[in-house]
């Protein structure tokens, strides 16, 4: 019986040890997979997945607290990205993804309250107190935090032309032997149903 | 000439998930990519090779000299929760994302019947120290490929035209039953 | 020659006799043309003119601001009528910005064209370059990549063969083949040239065998003391032998690498059209502004091929092919295999348009339903890039844009052999090149997330940084009001003024005291 507990307890103690020290010479310092899981997310710094920005986000989804389906301007490519790198099974957005739309401040109303660029997350307007505030472009995500700031409501959201450079082929149709129909009879395929 | 027939055996005549059945939890649970597959097949060979070498030792030196054979699966178990937990350790160093994917599947490698089916199937065959850490070492090679191909052929069904009924698990139980049958074919091949 | 043979591809009816039954016309100047301000690969380009200016025929009016990229010119002498958006030959039907020039009765170069160097082979490479630069040369296959860029491969890289691309292998289109036999000895004087600026040793010029007359006509055009220099060589004529890199594994048995250039083996591949307008450059000093179109299909009433002024409308070339054949329903540019549809013939002639495909709805029949793929195999069968069109498709369906790539989705030269015999009906190059486009897409997202994160990055470094400023400034300002003493005069005038409080308060209260010992005296 003794022999029993001394076996036992002996292996125990030494696995225990050899643990210990491992504990101690593999610790993992940082969070690496939130910052692999913020290279994927879109950046706005919109906060549509109520969190304040996309790195919380990233780090909320490395805890597993948030699921990966709640960023709308990354849409369904970012939740598919982030399916593929975790190994979650990918689901549909929560919310609706908007149109790509950039900020555009209306000159003749605007005051100069410097209110919009202390909302602007990537510092994408120009200006300063009492002089004009204009929108660069090119930097603008379309996130929209300065649109509620402006005391005289005078920025815009004004959807992205789309002109040759972004002009993309379209994903071909499912044939209408894929899609799921009801039962119609209709065994020719011939009568399209609306897409 | 002896080693390599256990190395045939368990890699492919007896292969412990198609035919014997064992550690089905991962081989569901852990196949829809082929990285993660990869990774958790070298996590399982990393364990099983060290926890049969380990469990033959203990049994040899310890158990058996102390008449404890009765403590035998306590001991066991012992052992394969150590290595996993080092071997979880080992790989949340050096691949954080591997560890994050592997989820919760990498602490159950410690429950996966195919590790201490193999400690027992050690002793219950009387293998030496040698052939325990091949058979050990042979058993996790079959388990790895098998997984490899199934996430391989798993990788290929997602983009494939399923029909509604057999979408998911469905298609999935069916393939590996159908790799049973295939890897059956392999009985006969040497006789142990 | 020995020659070799590519992967797969298919043998099609060519119906190139159909247009070059009828000799060359070269189309007059029409009222209006309309000139893209970017018909190649590359930046569109910046106007240099505007409305109301007089501009000469070959005068530069558009400016290439990129490396790659090419001037515009303006193809004959009149008035920019305006700058304006007019719909383009491309595949979305979208309009882009054209310079609109209302031609004169003149026709007139002015000064405009460049010195005539007949003296080209005292020159050195990079002024040649410069020329071809200079006068706007795209490559006239269709692809319309800069050529002066093309001909300037990376350092390191000694090309030895120049190879010209004389194959022209999609059915009905047939412009290459009226020029060779045309011009042939322009453009041998192109190849020529091209070879001085390249420093090339040989010449492969390939011609397919079903282009007998455009063989005899170069063959009789080479000097006879070339013949080692420049070999003409016939080859098979397989759809699409004229990709550049099939062409070359014709030639020489070897590939040109998945992520490289024909200029990695030392080899550059040049279209005869090109050729010679390189020799209208370098000679005559022209810059390049008009080609060679085929007008063909069972849609044109006389098909034939036409010389036209780029910015000469598709609507003006049908009219000098004898119109419309009735029953057209659909107008396409490039061949059968390669082309796409047009909505407007309005459109006008850009630098990259060999062909004007009419056809009517019996000439196509209706492809059928598209249905599953069922694994059959033929499209790897046939496919001369040598990859799975099968894998690709279904990684292409499931959006599995890593695997796609894996495959080998960039190699794919989009030439349709697979779609063609697909007995699904899949149309699987609408496939690939939704996927390709899809991935620059995402690469060109990735990297603006990338600008912003950067940008949000630093702007709360530059918060923090302010208010750590603030927060010093303040510490240093409260520290040095408590380290000051407050100065001698402030103290003594300070002291005084309390002195002063104090005696009232005690003047008052002795007064009060004395006058409250006098009430008590008394009471």
């Amino acid at each position: 019986m003794l022999h029993a507990i001394l076996a036992i307890a002996g292996l125990a103690l030494v696995f225990g040890l050899i643990l210990g020290y491992s504990a101690q010479r593999f610790r993992v310092e940082g969070d690496p997979i939130a910052d692999q899981i913020d290279a994927l997310l879109p950046q706005t710094q919109c906060g549509q997945c109520t969190y304040p920005g996309c790195r919380p986000y990233a780090e909320a989804i490395a805890a597993g607290e948030a699921d990966i389906n709640r960023c709308p301007p990354g849409g369904e490519a970012t939740v598919l990205a982030l399916a593929d790198l975790l190994g979650r099974d990918p689901k549909p957005l929560e919310a609706e993804t908007r149109e790509k739309a950039v900020a555009v401040i209306d000159e003749q109303t605007c005051i100069g309250c410097t209110l919009c660029i202390q909302a602007c997350p990537v510092d994408a307007i120009v200006g300063a107190a009492k002089q004009m505030h204009t929108v660069i472009e090119e930097e603008c995500t379309g996130c929209e935090l300065c649109l509620e700031p402006c005391p005289v409501d005078c920025i815009f959201m004004v959807p992205l032309q789309q002109d040759i450079a972004d002009w993309r082929w379209a994903q071909p149709e499912p044939s209408p032997v894929e899609r799921p129909r009801r039962a119609t009879g209709d065994v020719t395929g011939k009568r399209r149903e609306s897409a | 000439m002896e080693y390599a027939l256990i190395l045939i055996s368990t890699i492919l005549v007896n292969n412990f998930v198609l035919v014997k059945f064992l550690g089905l939890c991962p081989f569901m649970g852990v196949s829809r990519k082929v990285e993660t597959a990869t990774g958790m097949g070298l996590a399982t060979t990393f364990v099983l090779t060290l926890s049969a070498v380990s469990s033959y030792l203990i049994n040899e030196y310890l158990l058996t000299p102390l008449d404890l054979e009765y403590l035998r699966t306590m001991a066991f178990i012992l052992v394969i929760a150590a290595v996993v937990q080092f071997t979880e350790m080992v790989v949340h160093k050096t691949s954080p994302l591997l560890y994050n994917v592997l989820g919760i599947f990498l602490p159950l490698i410690t429950t996966n019947c195919a590790v201490l089916g193999v400690a027992l199937l050690n002793v219950q065959e009387a293998h030496g120290f040698i052939e325990s850490a091949l058979y050990g070492f042979g058993a996790a090679v079959g388990f790895s490929i098998v997984l490899i191909l199934f996430s391989a052929i798993r990788e290929r069904i997602a983009a494939a035209d399923v029909p509604v009924p057999f979408r998911g698990s469905a298609i999935a139980m069916i393939t590996a039953g159908l790799m049973s049958l295939a890897f059956m074919g392999f009985s006969g091949l040497v006789r142990l | 020659m020995h020659l070799h043979r590519f992967h797969g591809g298919l043998k099609l009816p060519d119906h190139k006799a159909e247009s070059t039954a009828q000799p060359l016309l070269t189309m007059g100047v029409p009222k209006y043309l309309y000139v893209p301000l970017s018909q190649h690969i590359g930046a569109p380009t910046e106007p240099l003119v505007a409305p109301g200016d007089y501009v000469s025929k070959g005068q530069r009016i558009s400016r290439a601001k990129d490396y790659i990229c090419a001037h515009v010119h303006a193809p004959t002498s009149g008035r920019v009528k305006e700058i304006v958006e007019h719909p383009i030959p491309h595949p979305s039907c979208l309009s882009a910005p054209c310079i609109v020039i209302e031609s004169d009765a003149h026709d007139q170069w002015g000064d405009s064209r460049m010195p005539a160097w007949l003296d080209w082979r005292e020159r050195d490479a990079r002024s040649l370059r410069d020329r071809v630069r200079a006068a706007g040369i795209v490559g006239m296959g269709g692809a319309a990549f800069p050529t002066a860029a093309k001909l300037n491969p990376r350092a390191g890289t000694r090309i030895h063969t120049l190879v010209v691309n004389g194959a022209e292998c999609e059915p009905y289109i047939s412009c290459d083949d009226i020029l060779m036999r045309t011009c042939p000895e322009a453009i041998l004087e192109g190849a020529r040239i091209v070879a001085h600026i390249l420093g090339a040793e040989r010449i492969l010029f390939a011609v397919e065998d079903n282009k007998p007359e455009a063989l005899r006509a170069l063959t009789d055009a080479r000097r006879a003391d070339e013949a080692d220099f420049i070999q003409i060589v016939s080859i098979p004529s397989i759809y699409p032998t004229g990709g550049e890199r099939q062409l070359i594994q014709v030639l020489t048995g070897r590939e040109v690498p998945s992520a490289g250039l024909p200029a990695d083996l030392g080899m550059v591949c040049q279209n005869t059209g090109t050729l010679k307008a390189i020799r209208d450059a370098v000679l005559h000093g022209q810059p390049l502004i008009s080609r060679i179109v085929t007008v063909t299909g069972p849609g044109i009433r006389e098909p034939r091929n036409v010389e036209a002024l780029i910015g000469t409308r598709f609507a003006d070339l049908i009219a000098a092919a004898g119109g419309y054949a009735p029953g057209v329903d659909r107008l396409v540019m490039g061949g059968p295999m390669m082309g796409f549809a047009i909505g407007d013939d309005a459109v006008p002639v850009i630098k990259g348009t060999n062909c004007l495909l009419a056809t009517r709805p019996q000439d196509t029949p209706a492809p059928g339903p598209v249905m599953p793929c069922i694994r059959c195999g033929e499209c790897t069968r046939v496919c001369p890039a040598n990859l799975l069109p099968q894998q690709l498709y279904w990684f292409a369906k499931g959006k599995d844009f890593d695997s796609v790539q894996d495959y080998g989705l960039f190699d794919c030269i989009e030439c349709g052999c697979c779609a063609h015999v697909c007995p699904s009906n899949i149309p699987l190059v609408q496939y690939y090149r939704f996927a390709k486009q899809e991935i620059w897409g995402r690469e060109r997202e990735r990297q603006k997330a990338d600008l912003a994160r950067e940008r949000f990055e630093f702007r709360q470094l530059r918060q923090e940084r302010e208010e750590r400023e603030k927060a010093e400034r303040l510490a240093r300002k409260k520290a040095a009001l408590a380290r000051k003493e407050p100065d001698q005069g402030t103290k003594t005038a300070i002291d005084g003024a309390i002195e002063r409080a104090r005696a009232k308060r005690d003047g008052q209260s002795t007064g009060d005291a004395s006058s409250a010992d006098r009430e008590r005296a008394d009471g």
